[in-house]
């Protein structure tokens, strides 16, 4: 997630010339926006949206890994796996904690989640359907979402980028362990050889797309540039992944799914072809092949866990109230 | 000298029973009734994964037979496996999850300290650690319970329902029957029988602070240590074998 966390954002603003120049000049000598400070409305609504659909995405994320946790190989993959699983819940709430630093409370953004107001990010629309899927969502989905939150630890709001960067930390070792697993299989039988090419196969294309439109079609990217919520272009974020990914694909032994892959002298990059972004955009817009079951998953989740938070509200209030009783009688 | 084969049962017992209440948490991962729920039931399943690998790999060298962890958690036929039948049953509702948790964290803790005085070295080690984890499952487990048993009419109708399940399945964790008493007048284990008023007096505490009652039971149910289980277990095994009898023989 993440240059997809943009999608939706509304960075309009109403504040008068001489408040979005001071703010500018603040952002510019690169200091850090902190929740109390003074920010124009369209800053505070972007970041808002940015950091909820990055705390989503941690979220639905949790589905298609946490669907393998009782199907693990051995018992050392399954204990790092459920490792792996809680460790995005953790991330989850980190970045809802981030989010409610702007005035909003979880439940309004979970809300947005569960009524698809707000997005998360597409790569989870995908299904994880072999074991060799959770070593490649490791290093693949991982691996993109550390391109573009290293690019995050640096954003000018304070609360945004000190939760990078300490999920970024976690992130790496969840790449490192999606790539042993990997490693594991390319070493392995002819079967499992086929399990990782298959993977690959699968996962690729839909982890380009995690770095979101090309530069020229992503319509908010300007403003936040601007504002230093983002520092990077998707497009240039996207090339860096390609160039650091594919020689780690050529030690597993495994073919990147994209006939036009060339290394290119002169740019020292690697050439690639376009994004299918009609399917980009279908899958956004909720008509990837698990949209529908990731929705269904929360909102049972939601739902069946209606009556848990009512009664630990009601308890909550009980114990507040003798509290306050007892505080009362020995006045 | 303890015998060697009944040591090796002795610790399959354990270990089924961490690793399938692990399996059965594991599958709350995402599904929580909070986000807070979903890092808390991973936490325990974690913790009880951990002591399942330590016991299962104890019991392999004890074997000597050269099975490895993994050998002894996946590649058992299902009357192999010895877990009591409450781990096995499933998670239900959360009042359901939770009541299962907290009548086998409250029994846990007993055991786990009495294995800290047994003369098996490793077990000491193993139930050292043990006893820190588990300290927490007994907390979260227990406010959990009076959280739903004094919360709303609804919550404390399901904790009704999730006693009314469970408690038939308490009385086998207590039963001494030939391995058991082996295991206890060795020193290696514990006389399980003599840990259960402890248990009631514990489990009856926060029942009543939760405004609740252990229900009467007619009769307790019992097999799992003989391999005799619920229809649940097979369904259980399917999933947590999938990946080794697909692909025999593989490494991962
Ligand atoms: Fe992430
Ligand atoms: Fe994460
Ligand atoms: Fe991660």
């Amino acid at each position: 997630m993440y240059s997809q966390g943009l999608i939706g954002a509304d960075g309009s603003t109403v504040e008068d010339e001489a408040f979005l120049e001071a703010f500018q000049k603040r952002i510019d000598a690169e200091q850090k926006i902190e929740p109390n400070d003074p920010m124009p409305e369209g800053y505070r609504r972007t970041l808002i949206r940015q950091i909820s659909q990055h705390a989503h995405s941690e979220i639905v994320g949790m589905l298609p890994e946490g669907n393998w946790i009782t199907r693990a190989p051995t018992l050392r993959r399954k204990a790092a796996l459920l490792a792996k699983v809680q460790d995005e819940g953790g991330h989850g709430l980190y970045l809802y904690s981030a989010a409610e630093t702007l005035g909003v409370s979880r439940e309004e953004l979970t809300d947005q989640l569960l009524t698809g107001a707000a997005k998360y990010s597409s790569i989870f629309n995908y299904p994880a359907l072999t074991w060799a899927d959770i070593g490649a969502i490791g290093w693949l989905v991982d691996g993109a979402a550390i391109m573009n939150q290293i690019a995050l630890c640096r954003c000018s709001y304070g609360p945004y980028s000190r939760a990078m960067i300490r999920i970024c930390k976690e992130e790496s070792f969840h790449q490192r362990q999606g790539y042993e697993i990997l490693l594991t299989l390319c070493r392995g039988t002819d079967e499992q050889k086929q399990l990782a090419q298959e993977a690959i196969n699968r996962i690729w294309w839909p982890a380009l797309m995690m770095f979101g439109p090309h530069d020229s079609e992503s319509t908010h990217s300007d403003q936040s540039m601007h504002w230093k919520i983002k520092r990077f272009s998707n497009d240039s974020l996207r090339d860096k992944f390609v160039n650091a990914t594919v020689p780690q694909a050529d030690y597993l032994g495994l073919k990147v799914p994209d006939p036009n892959l060339k290394w290119n002298e002169e740019k020292q990059g690697y050439d690639y072809s376009d994004i299918d972004w009609d399917e980009f955009w279908r899958v956004v817009k909720g008509d990837g092949i698990c949209n529908r079951d990731r929705m269904k998953a929360r909102r049972k989740a939601h739902r069946e866990g209606a009556w848990v938070r009512e009664a630990a509200l009601a308890f909550a209030e009980k114990r507040a109230a003798a509290a306050e009783a007892a505080k009362t009688a020995a006045e | 000298m303890v015998d060697k084969k009944s040591l090796f049962n002795y610790l399959l017992r354990l270990g089924d029973d961490q690793q399938i209440l692990s399996q059965r948490l594991g599958e709350w991962c995402g599904h929580a009734p909070t986000l807070e729920e979903d890092l808390a039931l991973a936490n325990i399943a974690l913790d009880l994964l951990g002591q399942a690998r330590s016991l299962y790999t104890y019991a392999g060298e004890v074997e000597g037979l050269g099975r490895d962890e993994d050998q002894l958690a996946f590649l058992r036929y299902e009357n192999d496996y010895v877990n009591a039948l409450i781990v096995e049953r499933p998670n239900g509702d959360f009042a359901h999850t939770i009541t299962r948790q907290f009548f086998y964290s409250v029994f846990m803790d007993l055991l786990w300290n009495g294995l800290l005085k047994s003369s098996d070295e490793t077990i000491r080690a193993i139930a050292a650690k043990a006893v820190k984890e588990v300290d927490y499952h007994v907390r979260h487990s227990a406010e959990w319970v009076i959280r739903l048993g004094q919360g709303t009419a609804e919550s404390r109708e399901r904790m009704v329902d999730a006693l009314d399940e469970f408690a038939i399945y308490t009385g086998e964790l207590f039963e001494m029957d030939a391995l058991a008493t082996e295991m206890a007048e060795a020193g290696v284990g514990v006389d399980l029988a003599a840990l259960r008023p402890q248990w009631e007096a514990e489990v009856n505490n926060i029942l009543t602070d939760a405004g609740l009652e252990m229900p009467k039971v007619n009769w307790m149910q019992t097999g799992g240590r003989s391999g005799e289980h619920t229809e649940h277990l097979g369904h259980i095994l399917a999933e947590l074998q999938y990946m080794q009898r697909t692909y025999p023989g593989m490494t991962w």
